[in-house]
């Protein structure tokens, strides 16, 4: 402001001047009209300039949406990073999720408020009828051996009446035929985007729909990452692949797959091989969504994707939202979907929901929100400040602004600053059902195999390591230090008595106490480890210098410099010295593939909860290097296999649960993962945010929430009053430094005069 | 001793400096601005504090292994003499001077219970025993007593140098120019000598998030910022000056192809092109790891890298002047006449074009040189810059830029890398300024 | 004239080939096809045939630079290298490894670019000739000394710093501005004032000692001694000669950069997340997407080829005795 004021003086000075010089009047003259001009004219800026702030003084000047959006029941999240695909059959990452699970519909969905996670029905009427087949076809009765199960049959039945949200590609002619599925040159020529559509339709939702959608899964040029996975699981779905591999996306339609079919209107069946209870998950995933042949029939035509007009942005579904405007450089809209079915926001939770609040709104019509708006934000301090401002309603806690949000209590509880509880701000914590680790490559010469030297050098290692260290200065303690391969809140965990024997001890010799009491080993145990391994102090026999270790990762830029530093660090303390090898992504994929990596950290986060889903990541026939699968350590061991795929299609059962701990047992003690923690979830909320409960399984959320727009504006209004004397002292002193050029200035006129 | 790729070429950097200034040693053209600029009390002052940012760069360019230390670690002169800050880490962030972290923390008291408040520091203020009585005079104390130190030391060595002085040279050492040089270094060395003294005991510009000391990153800094603004000069210079004097010397194809090259290399956006030299060297590395087992050996190569694909990239703008003023200089009549006398193409390039076009390298290099500086800071935003593990103040920067959005606020990392690098970029823009009006025929009128 | 500019045309012709082969060369020494579908496909359940699907639909499924396997001509054309090479010289993009039409991308991007862009170039041209004629005003005066030393200090500043502090104190302390975004139309102005006030600011301390030697170059001339000994005053000796005269190579200056406007600011951009060309390519290098890298690469040096030609053309149009040949 200072500045754009600076240069209306300066070009007004210099229009002033410009004007004046061909005017023949008497010099003397010119020079006092010249002064007063300047005078008024600098007045005159002042003046108007010190009125308008005083205009502006009671608006949001910062405000960085359209005024008019002020009282809509609109909510402003953000996205970082652009999701790459929105079709239901590809996507398959959270950042995609956080708009396609708001979009489209899969038969079943996550209980919103129940705990333990429950599955329950969506857009199906009931929770599916399974049956179990033999070989031939026959049913089975209940409580027959696992190993007789040949199929798995699912009956799914869905409800009638729910339409497709309003889109182009269903819109009819008054013939009745689709308007625009024979679209010409000059037509795709004229849009620029999918609203440029202007026509559209809608249709009611059938069991087909779904059927299809498993078919897309199939097709090899819908590329769905995992297609891979459904081979092993759904009947026919393999041969169909080889089937449809040359054909054109839309010709599914009429080719028939074995595992799925639509038995009526309303209900359709999905024969998946062997017994396979997870299978309900996958049900719950947006993977399964009912998808109309009208979408692809539309979107394939040529031309279209030359103008991102495709399926991956602009979606079809029955879902409560419908996106209105996608444009991944800046932002992207849901608007509420004028033809989303009855459904209402669950009457029941756990027994404390009631008294926060969380049942008020019981058995209303979902929606609430009309419009969410997502914007694109990069940067964090824009973003964080921006959610202090008022302008988005819900925010992550980046590192660096934690210690301004939470404070510990004298017990070690977490709670809000004085400043954010005065906000109105509340907090969500929960543990994410994921993991992160250290891994050792298994294959290597130095760190893996099974000998009792590689062992104990992990085992070292694996004490060296301070997670709870790590997670009090990265995470500013928002983390549980792992003390096995399962995060809490998935069958299996045993928060009781599971510590990792190997790396901690409980304090004062007790056992039984919460495993937050448990103690990491002192460093001399690992010490002591490192010489039983043959590298006393650290060094190496065959160099008789320190041991090297290498530490594989894509950390390339200056924001990981600390947690590399780190790392180096905790080696240190063993004597060994470890060198990070940082790399690009690709590179990094490479050296994992071929098993040229050493050390790494990587993550993991649950796709459904259910133990299988994180002992798979160690089962010898996953792994990485010579099956490429999802085990990265290319950790084999044939009891754990064993006892892995004993365990891995069982219901939850005391039988199941033992598994588990000989499971857990094996890996503590070969150590081919440091266990690194899980970390927790917090997330800010302002007041006029309702009926926020952390849900780690479901997407669909936003359905559930509300926001008091009142409040907001009332708030906003509040926190964003605009400061002005800085600007009017600034121009002050620029008007000051004026003074001695317009007095040169003169003595130089004069000078040249005479 | 272990000569790192960039020690090699900054050593190699001042045995041509030295090799030219004998070579120039009373050439009378070359004395005239030499004279202007020895005249020139902010072009003496700034090379002053120029110099001393060299000699601390000089200092953490010898690097060595050391003897005692099965650690396998590489480090400099300067770290050697720097091992206390090196090794007096802190937790997390504390503030300039700060006996106590900067947040709140769950301590253990003596009797084993819990509480909530800021734990002392490891080392900053060790020395207290009650803090907030003591501090203030301490530093008060202990500052004085550096700036005293320093001053005398400084004091010493000026005694020295004037009793060893002849009576010529005592003369010169009276103008008014000398006089501010030698106010400027008497305060630069005591200063300096009271913050090292300083930083024993405190961190005296604060510490970052995983608890390095920043006035040590800052300083290490230096040589990073030097070697980009020096090695790369030294790198594009040969290719700039033969093809550029080439190009206008022969003109023809010769020209043509030239010109073909840089106007290619020109005309690619250079952000670009540095990053993708600058993944092209990350694959380098990762394809023959062996070569890289010191974390030190790895940033050096990537800075060895960075310097020469921005020489790559701004080698075509000297190339460019050169080419035009060769064009012009070989019509000059001297030319003309010794090419008619049949003297060998090659020796009029040397003895005549090649010392006439010489001020314009040299002041294309004096103004590259801050322009280098700041460029690292934006293309380590990038994270196409130099090596995240190695210390510069465009790496400080991009990590304090998160700290910026802290309530309350972590200013020193933004604070202390501001300071450095102003000062030796604007020591070095002075100094530019004062060598081109010496040396710019055009310019030595105005002044 | 018009000739002129066809064989210009022409010329960069072998101009943009260069490029293009550079490019392609450092592109794929680094990558390989198969690591770009593996960037590019994620983390979770990646096969071979996903791979090679995704080659396939990319257009990477051909060997790179010699088809050994096709027939005739084929050899050549079949390559990846022939064919990406074609699209970007017919300006078809084609589309980016994340899966969207970089063309239409780029069409939308541009003006964002342009519109954080040019009015910094614009403003800052007004405020860098006003301060630098100011200087010239007051030349051999303590505040033409205070002036110098002021640009040295505001040169010495690393732009980070003006972009972070500028952030800071604005947007965050004076809430006097949104602290980042964009809007289409109208709405953008709001968004614009503090990048354009921080792009311009940056940009002072160079700028205006560069006028500045370019109008004491032209004081310093006879035409204008005698003006002066004519009786004009400073001033109008200042604007009625000087000025004019200076423009010259001030405007030249200007024009070469025009066309490169449109590539937007990377670091601005992405500071105040402004949908342009900038963040666009920042992005693409982080993300390693080198079809977006690579068709920026090529726009820039086509961009930067127009303004070569522009430069040239201006000068004839405002020096008469510039004659194009």
């Amino acid at each position: 402001m200072t500045l754009l004021l600076m240069s209306s003086l300066l070009s007004r000075q210099l229009l002033y001047a410009l004007l004046y010089l061909p005017l023949p009047c008497s010099r003397m003259k010119m020079k006092t009209c010249k002064a007063r001009v300047l005078v008024l004219m600098l007045s005159v800026i002042f003046w108007s300039a010190s009125f308008s702030c005083a205009a502006w003084e009671s608006e949001e000047l910062n405000n960085p949406y359209p005024e008019d959006e002020n009282n809509q029941a609109v909510l402003y999240e953000s996205f970082s990073e652009r999701p790459k695909h929105l079709d239901p059959a590809v996507s398959y990452s959270n950042s995609e999720y956080t708009f396609i699970a708001q979009i489209y519909e899969p038969p079943f969905q996550y209980h919103y408020l129940k705990r333990p996670y429950q599955v329950v029905p969506l857009t199906a009427v009931r929770m599916p009828e399974v049956s179990y087949l033999t070989l031939k076809g026959e049913k089975l009765g209940n409580g027959v051996n696992d190993s007789d199960i040949a199929f798995t049959e699912y009956i799914i039945e869905i409800q009638p009446g729910i339409r497709y949200q309003p889109h182009p590609a269903l819109a009819k002619n008054i013939q009745g035929d689709y308007k625009y599925h024979q679209l010409d040159k000059a037509q795709i020529e004229a849009a620029t985007s999918l609203n440029d559509f202007k026509a559209t339709g809608s249709r009611e939702l059938t069991a087909e729909d779904y059927v299809y959608q498993i078919k897309r899964l199939a097709h090899p040029k819908i590329q769905s990452p995992i297609a891979e996975i459904m081979k092993n699981y759904i009947v026919g779905f393999d041969d169909y692949s080889k089937q449809v591999k040359d054909k054109a996306k839309t010709a599914i339609r009429d080719l028939p797959i074995e595992g799925a079919t639509a038995l009526n209107r309303y209900q359709y069946r999905i024969r998946i091989k062997g017994k396979y209870p997870q299978f309900i998950y996958w049900l719950a995933m947006p993977f399964f969504s009912p998808m109309p042949w009208e979408a692809d029939v539309f979107y394939s035509q040529k031309g279209l994707a030359d103008k991102n007009i495709t399926l991956d942005w602009f979606p079809i579904g029955t879902g409560p939202y419908l996106m209105a405007e996608n444009n991944p450089n800046r932002r992207m809209i849901l608007l509420k979907n004028p033809l989303f079915h009855v459904e209402s926001y669950p009457t029941e939770g756990e027994p404390e929901d009631a008294q926060k609040g969380l049942l008020v709104d019981a058995g209303k019509q979902l929606p609430f929100i009309d419009k969410v708006v997502f914007m694109l934000e990069k940067e964090t301090i824009p973003y964080w400040t921006k959610f202090l401002q008022g302008y988005y309603d819900a925010s992550g806690i980046a590192s660096d602004s934690f210690d301004q949000a939470i404070q510990f209590t004298g017990s070690g509880d977490v709670a809000l600053t004085p400043t954010m509880l005065e906000k109105g701000i509340q907090l969500q914590t929960s543990v994410a059902t994921s993991s992160f680790y250290m891994g050792f490559n298994m294959l290597d010469a130095i760190v893996g195999g099974t000998t009792e030297q590689a062992r104990k050098l992990r085992q070292a290692i694996a004490i060296a390591v301070d997670y709870e260290e790590y997670i009090s200065i990265f995470t500013n303690g928002r983390g549980v230090a792992a003390q096995g391969i399962l995060p809490p809140g998935i069958y299996g965990f045993d928060d009781k008595t599971g510590i990792n024997p190997y790396v901690y001890e409980w304090l004062n010799g007790k056992a039984a106490a919460p495993v937050g009491k448990a103690q990491r080993k002192k460093i001399d145990a690992a010490r002591q480890l490192m010489t039983e391994a043959g590298y006393a102090g650290g060094i190496d026999p065959k160099t008789k210098e320190a041991l090297i270790l290498y530490f594989d990762t894509t950390t390339t830029s200056i924001d990981d410099r600390p947690r590399m530093n780190w790392y180096r660090k905790q080696f240190e303390k063993l004597g060994i010295k470890l060198v990070i090898r940082g790399t690009d992504y690709n590179r990094f994929q490479e050296k994992m593939r071929t098993g040229n990596a050493q050390i790494f950290v990587w993550g993991w986060n649950a796709d459904y909860p259910d133990p299988e889903n994180f002992f798979f990541l160690l089962y010898g026939a996953n792994s990485k290097v010579q099956h490429g699968g999802e085990n990265a350590a290319n950790y084999h061991n044939p009891e754990f296999d064993r006892l892995f795929e004993q365990m891995r299609n069982m219901n939850n059962s005391e039988q199941r649960y033992r598994i588990i701990q000989q499971m857990q047992e094996i890996v503590r003690h070969d150590a081919p993962w440091v266990f690194g923690y899980h970390p927790k979830n917090f997330s800010l909320f302002h007041g006029w945010y309702k009926n926020i409960k952390p849900n780690l399984m479901a997407n669909n959320l936003l359905k559930y929430t509300r926001i008091n727009t009142a409040d907001r504006a009332e708030k906003r209004r509040q926190w964003n009053k605009p400061v002005f004397w800085p600007l009017v002292l600034g121009s002050a002193v620029f008007v000051l430094m004026l003074i001695p050029a317009i007095n040169t200035y003169r003595r130089r006129v004069r000078k040249s005069i005479q | 001793m272990v000569v790192l790729w960039t020690d090699a070429l900054i050593y190699l950097l001042i045995v041509v400096i030295l090799a030219l200034g004998l070579y120039l040693r009373g050439k009378e053209h070359i004395k005239r601005p030499l004279q202007q600029i020895s005249r020139s009390k902010i072009g003496m002052v700034s090379l002053v504090v120029l110099l001393f940012f060299v000699l601390i760069g000089l200092l953490d360019s010898v690097h060595f292994k050391p003897a005692d230390d099965k650690k396998n670690e590489i480090i400099s002169l300067l770290d050697d003499w720097a091992t206390p800050l090196r090794e007096h880490g802190e937790k997390t962030y504390s503030a300039p001077f700060a006996t106590t972290l900067y947040s709140k923390e769950m301590m253990t008291l003596a009797d084993g219970s819990m509480q909530w408040g800021y734990p002392r520091l490891e080392f900053g203020g060790r020395h207290l025993s009650n803090p907030e009585i003591e501090k203030v005079p301490d530093i008060l104390q202990k500052t004085v007593y550096g700036l005293a130190q320093g001053a005398s030391l400084i004091g010493f060595f000026m005694l020295l140098m004037w009793m060893l002085l002849v009576e010529q040279h005592k003369r010169f050492m009276r103008s008014s120019t000398a006089k501010t040089v030698w106010a400027v270094a008497f305060f630069m060395v005591s200063f300096s000598y009271a913050l090292i003294y300083l930083s024993g005991y405190y961190h005296v510009f604060g510490t970052d998030k995983v608890g390095e000391d920043v006035f040590y990153q800052a300083v290490k800094s230096i040589r990073t910022g030097l070697v980009i603004g020096t090695l790369t000069t030294l790198i594009m210079l040969p290719m700039a000056i033969i093809f550029g004097i080439l190009a206008g010397f022969f003109r023809g194809w010769v020209d043509d192809i030239i010109q073909y090259i840089y106007t290619t290399l020109n005309s690619i956006p250079g952000v670009l092109l540095i990053a993708a030299s600058i993944l092209m060297v990350q694959v380098y590395m990762a394809n023959h790891e062996a070569a890289f087992t010191s974390v030190i050996v790895r940033a050096d190569t990537r800075l060895l890298f960075l310097c020469m694909i921005l020489g790559v990239t701004s080698w075509t703008g000297l190339c460019r002047l050169l080419r035009a003023e060769t064009l012009k200089l070989r019509e000059m009549e001297y030319v003309q006449a010794a090419s008619a006398l049949g003297v060998k193409q090659g020796a009029i390039l040397l003895r005549h074009i090649l010392p006439n076009v010489m001020h314009i390298v040299l002041i294309s290099v004096v103004l590259d040189f801050s322009s280098l500086v700041l460029a690292e800071a934006v293309l380590s935003y990038i994270n196409i810059g130099v090596d995240p593990t190695s210390y510069s103040w465009g790496n400080m920067i991009n990590g304090a830029r998160l700290e910026m959005a802290r309530e309350p606020i972590v200013w020193w990392s933004l604070t202390a890398a501001f300071v450095f690098m102003f000062a030796l970029v604007l020591a070095a823009n002075l100094f530019a300024d004062v060598v081109q009006d010496a040396f710019d025929p055009r310019r030595s009128g105005n002044e | 004239m018009t000739q002129y500019i066809i064989r210009r045309l022409l010329y960069s012709l072998p101009l943009l080939m260069g490029v293009n082969i550079l490019t392609f060369v450092l592109f794929f020494v680094v990558n390989s096809p198969d690591d770009m579908a593996r960037m590019q496909l994620g983390q979770k359940h990646v096969t071979g045939q996903s791979i090679a699907n995704w080659k396939q639909q990319h257009g990477y499924d051909v060997p790179l630079l010699w088809n050994a396997d096709a027939q005739g001509e084929k050899k050549i054309t079949d390559t990846i290298f022939y064919q990406k090479s074609v699209g970007l010289f017919l300006f078809r993009f084609g589309v980016s490894d994340s899966g969207r039409n970089i063309g239409a991308d780029i069409k939308e991007r541009a003006w964002p670019s342009l519109a954080v862009a040019l009015p910094t170039l614009l403003v800052g041209l007004l405020v860098n000739i006003c301060f630098a004629l100011m200087m010239v005003l007051f030349r051999n005066s303590y505040l033409e000394h205070a002036g110098i030393v002021l640009c040295v200090i505001l040169m010495s500043i690393s732009s980070l710093f003006y972009i972070i502090g500028g952030q800071f104190f604005i947007g965050k302390v004076l809430r006097l501005v949104p602290i980042s975004g964009y809007d289409d139309g109208m709405a953008a102005i709001k968004f614009l004032i503090l990048p354009v006030l921080i792009g311009v600011f940056s940009g002072i301390g160079s700028g205006v000692r560069w006028y500045r030697t370019l109008f004491l170059e032209e004081v310093e001339k006879d035409y204008v001694r005698t003006a002066r000994a004519k009786g004009l005053t400073e001033t109008q000796t200042l604007f009625q000669h000087v000025l004019p005269n200076a423009m010259i190579p001030i405007l030249t200056g200007v024009v070469v950069v025009l066309p490169l406007l449109f590539m937007g600011s990377l670091i601005m951009e992405s500071f105040f997340s402004i949908p342009g060309l900038g963040s666009y390519t920042i992005d693409a290098i982080n993300s390693q997407d080198f079809a977006i890298v690579r068709a920026m690469v090529f726009l820039g040096s086509v961009l930067y080829v127009i303004g070569l030609l522009l430069t040239d053309i201006s000068y004839t149009l405002v020096d008469p005795r510039v004659r194009l040949s």
